[in-house]
């Protein structure tokens, strides 16, 4: 629908001045916005990337010495490595948050779509199902994770004292993961049950009744029509928990501690090293690496799968 | 249903799994929840006790007198509302505008504008941290609200604007049509015209972008020393002394932060459902 109804031929020159009034207009609309955004995420980013080749404190930012990649890599004369990509506990965090997204990213589309698929059929108490579903989605992440914290309890808790007998889960990383893995999957399914749901609902009954006539079983109808048709919907929200959890923080830090989340958390690292060991130079390299692996990760995303957001 | 008549007990068979299926869905989903609940109303003593006389054990409101008596947690409940509702109406304000330029406007760079808001969406945080602390320390707004409004600004201001412009795109054009007839200016015709019909998409817009606000933790955690907001004090939330963690009174602070939050989702369940889709499948 075009919104100038102003014919053509009648009046070619007026038409283009009303555009470009228009256009003009446009600008100043969207002004306010490009400038918020100059500031809090343009001119934060080019600092962020200029401060990686410096070595600066983060209490005293104007002195600074020059590193180009030091920040990277760098090995001194008596052969002390210095860059964080030849530190193992930077590589352990990249290993830990690669592990966590994967695992939990792939637990919570099946469970959402479980729970899609629950929902979406007919059945008593379907509004309560609904309804409860948004539980988990409400809470605040913080919340949840001290939820769970207390639950892993070894001395109080559900699962640490009642089901696993006071064993301490969060207590060693390479447990803990899978500990906090579970928080994550527990929070973020009903997002994604939500978003399947109502692709879910999208979706054609009489193509259903068209195979139940022709004697497709529910489980040819699930992989050769359900899946298929609701591909662009699941990419979407796939993409979006991919980068949820890629950026994961919070749950590390509540549940670990800031020290722990340095060796489970990408970024938990770099704010370690930005913020508790202030080296401004050093974090912001290490910043810097943690948007270019997420870049690379939503680009290989969106030419894959050919995502299309608009 | 054709099965009920053939084959009876294959048809109760499935009936009684699918509803097994729906109990064990609704428990995983709830019981966390409702422990975390029933802990903030026992003692502390009872804490130890195995899980079917902690359930038995008698009630006390004593966790949420102390809570509410504890001048961080009144203090951080006071800086997030102010925090959350300050940056979601600058969010909504500067959003509005930016929604009814990209869904109405034509001109050059739409795309490219769309894009560049798309990007910052998906953001890392973490990649202007260092960026933003450097900032908000040349402002002095280190430790202030107005740093955090601020800084919240980079994840509420893209998700305003996507979320309202598929909104705006939605609205027929027609009413639009007769208040530029009319003479109207394009605010005019925002604030008159618009606004009343994209009211239901402002709240819903505005509550999933208080929630994000409400939620953060990183930003909040790392530009305030003293000035804590809730998720922060929640995290930090210590007892008496430094080795016992004060279990109820952390459950009970966490019930107080999230039932407003629970209480909203469900009063705004249908509006959520489709906020949450505009921007994304519907696209």
């Amino acid at each position: 629908m075009t919104t100038n109804a102003t014919p053509k031929i009648a009046a070619p020159v007026r038409r283009r001045g009303i555009e470009a009034a228009r256009a003009r207009q446009a600008v100043l609309l969207l002004l306010p916005t490009l400038i918020a955004i100059a500031l809090v995420a343009g001119y934060p980013l080019y600092r962020t990337i200029f401060f990686s080749m410096f070595e600066a404190n983060l209490t005293n930012p104007d002195q600074r010495t020059f590193l180009g990649f030091g920040n990277f890599w760098f090995t001194t004369s008596d052969g002390i490595a210095l860059g964080f990509l030849q530190d193992p506990k930077w590589w352990g965090a990249v290993k830990n948050t690669m592990l966590f997204t994967v695992v939990s990213v792939f637990l919570e589309t099946v469970f959402g779509m479980i729970i899609a698929m629950v929902v979406n059929s007919a059945f008593k108490g379907r509004a309560f199902l609904r309804t409860a579903m948004l539980v988990p989605w409400a809470i605040p992440t913080v919340v949840s994770a001290q939820m769970w914290a207390y639950m892993y309890n070894d001395s109080f808790g559900l699962i640490g004292r009642g089901l696993l007998g006071g064993q301490a889960l969060l207590a060693n990383t390479d447990s803990a993961i899978w500990a906090l893995i579970a928080v994550d999957v527990w929070k973020t399914t009903s997002f994604m049950a939500l978003l399947i749901l109502a692709g879910l609902q999208s979706l054609p009954t009489d193509m259903y009744e068209a195979a139940d006539m022709d004697g497709a079983t529910k489980w040819t109808q699930f992989w050769r029509m359900t899946l298929p048709l609701l591909r662009p919907a699941l990419l979407v929200a796939l993409v979006f928990r991919s980068l949820d959890a890629l950026r994961v923080f919070d749950i590390m830090s509540v549940m670990l501690g800031n020290v722990n989340a340095a060796s489970t958390s990408m970024t938990g690292y770099a704010r370690q090293a930005l913020i508790d060991n202030q080296l401004l130079g050093m974090g912001s390299a290490v910043s810097i690496a943690v948007f270019v692996i997420i870049m690379v990760i939503v680009v290989i995303y969106v030419t894959a799968f050919r995502v299309k957001f608009d | 249903m054709v099965l009920k008549r053939t084959n009876p007990t294959l048809y109760y068979l499935q009936r009684t799994g699918f509803y097994l299926l729906v109990i064990v869905i609704t428990l995983y989903l709830l019981v966390p929840f409702f422990w975390a609940v029933l802990t903030s109303f026992r003692k502390s003593g009872d804490l130890f006790l195995p899980p079917a006389q902690f359930i038995g054990a008698a009630s006390t409101f004593g966790n949420y007198i102390d809570v509410f008596a504890n001048p961080n947690f009144q203090k951080g409940l006071l800086f997030s509302l102010l925090v959350a509702v300050g940056s979601v109406v600058i969010s909504l304000i500067f959003g509005s505008f930016a929604a009814y330029a990209l869904g109405r406007f034509k001109f050059r760079f739409k795309s490219g504008v769309l894009y560049v808001i798309l990007a910052v969406s998906v953001f890392p945080q973490i990649a202007v941290l260092g960026g933003l602390y450097t900032l908000i320390s040349n402002l002095s707004l280190y430790n202030s609200p107005l740093g955090l409004i601020l800084s919240y600004l980079i994840f509420t201001i893209p998700f305003t604007v996507w979320v309202l412009t598929s909104f705006v795109r939605d609205i027929p054009g027609e009413l639009e049509e007769a208040a530029l007839v009319d003479g109207a200016s394009p605010l005019q015709t925002l604030f008159q015209v618009l606004f009343p019909v994209m009211m239901p998409a402002l709240v819903t817009t505005g509550l999933l972008a208080f929630i994000n606000a409400w939620n953060e933790y990183l930003f909040a955690l790392t530009f305030t020393s003293t000035n804590r907001t809730v998720p922060v004090v929640i995290a930090n939330y210590s007892g008496a002394t430094q080795f016992d963690q004060p279990w109820g009174q952390i459950m009970a602070a966490s019930i107080v932060v999230t039932v407003p939050l629970i209480i909203l989702v469900l009063v705004f369940q249908r509006n959520i459902v489709s906020g949450l889709t505009a921007g994304a499948v519907k696209g």
